[in-house]
């Protein structure tokens, strides 16, 4: 009896020894090794430097740029995915740290007003096209009066004649 | 009544665009003026100094207790707003100074503020240990503080009297004997 408990605990004890050591090579192989250049880098190049105006923070030789490269480093090496580190820099910097703006709020007008101004742009070009090549605009004209301008006039003529 | 006189869609529907065209133009280059205007603006040197609440590092609140300290709960006192960073070298070299005035003047209704600028935390947290900083410190988060005192860099500081209206604004490390001269002189009043 005495034998069967010793083995069943010699058992359990293989049983934990071996989750326990899949347990320590599963957060070994999340963290994936030590975190390279390349990969602090790929998450610093869509970050500002937060000193200098405009320079991404992957190309930066700042102390401050060295030390949230190191920041992301950490980061990254504690299993932090990218969009992770990307969102907690905006949180605790705020949004004028990324290289690419919100496209919401305020900010969002960044990425609409160019495409509001090639539009109007090219509608200005097409009317002053037409004008310089004397083809009417595509409204309608006074000869051919709307059927607002009829309704107006009749309705004009009519009362002239009342009051007649 | 002759044709002349009837409402022109065609004039209308052109006019509408004229002024909204002129209204768009109007407004970008007034934003563009605002912009500039803001980012021209120079550090405020008097005037009631801008309201904020900062959050402090953990071990870093001064012995308040309290987690965020807010400026205008603290009027009444005198006010030192010392803006800075890990990485900043000037920042070193006044830190001592601010620390050894602090433990001078803290039981004289004088509070001492760091406000801690696009800094990383573990960074931070390491320079505030290395000097043995006391006082209430924390981040600027989300670059909300800074803005409204317009910093240029740092170390920046800000000295605001009792009534909350900013006395003095120093755009470079600020010596013992100069804090200590500005301090007592705010005290007076």
């Amino acid at each position: 009896m005495s034998n069967l408990k010793s083995q069943i605990s010699n058992v359990v004890a293989l049983l934990v020894s071996v989750l326990a050591s899949l347990l320590v090579v599963g957060i070994v192989a999340a963290q994936g090794g030590p975190v390279t250049d390349d990969q602090v880098n790929t998450v610093a190049k869509r970050l500002n430097c937060p000193v200098c105006e405009n320079v991404p923070l992957d190309v930066c030789e700042t102390q401050a740029c060295v030390q949230w490269r190191d920041l992301i480093r950490q980061k990254l090496a504690a299993g932090e995915k990218p969009e992770q580190i990307i969102n907690y820099f905006q949180a605790t910097y705020g949004d004028r740290v990324l290289q690419e703006p919100p496209r919401q709020g305020f900010t969002g007008l960044v990425w609409i007003l160019p495409f509001v101004g090639l539009v109007a742009g090219v509608a200005i070009l097409a009317i002053v096209l037409r004008r310089m090549t004397g083809q009417p605009a595509p409204v309608k004209s006074e000869a051919a009066p709307s059927e607002l301008a009829d309704g107006y006039r009749e309705r004009l003529e009519r009362e002239l004649q009342e009051l007649q | 009544m002759s044709e002349a006189a009837l409402p022109s869609t065609k004039n209308t529907g052109s006019s509408i665009w004229r002024v909204v065209a002129l209204l768009a133009v109007a407004g970008l280059v007034m934003a563009l003026a605002l912009q500039l205007r803001a980012r021209n603006a120079a550090q405020p040197k008097s005037g009631v100094a801008p309201d904020f609440t900062l959050k402090m590092y953990p071990g870093y609140d001064g012995g308040s207790g309290k987690p965020e300290i807010r400026l205008t709960d603290l009027r009444g006192q005198v006010v030192f707003v010392n803006f800075w960073a890990s990485w900043c070298v000037p920042c070193r070299d006044e830190q001592p100074a601010l620390e050894k005035v602090w433990r001078q003047y803290r039981s004289k209704s004088v509070v001492f503020v760091g406000v801690d600028y696009v800094d990383t935390e573990p960074a931070a947290l390491k320079y505030l240990a290395e000097f043995g900083v006391s006082y209430p410190n924390g981040p600027d988060l989300g670059t909300k503080i800074s803005p409204k005192y317009r910093i240029q860099g740092v170390p920046e500081s800000f000295l605001i009297d009792r009534q909350g209206n900013i006395v003095l604004f120093k755009i470079a490390p600020i010596s013992e004997a100069e804090l200590i001269a500005e301090l007592d002189k705010a005290l007076a009043k």
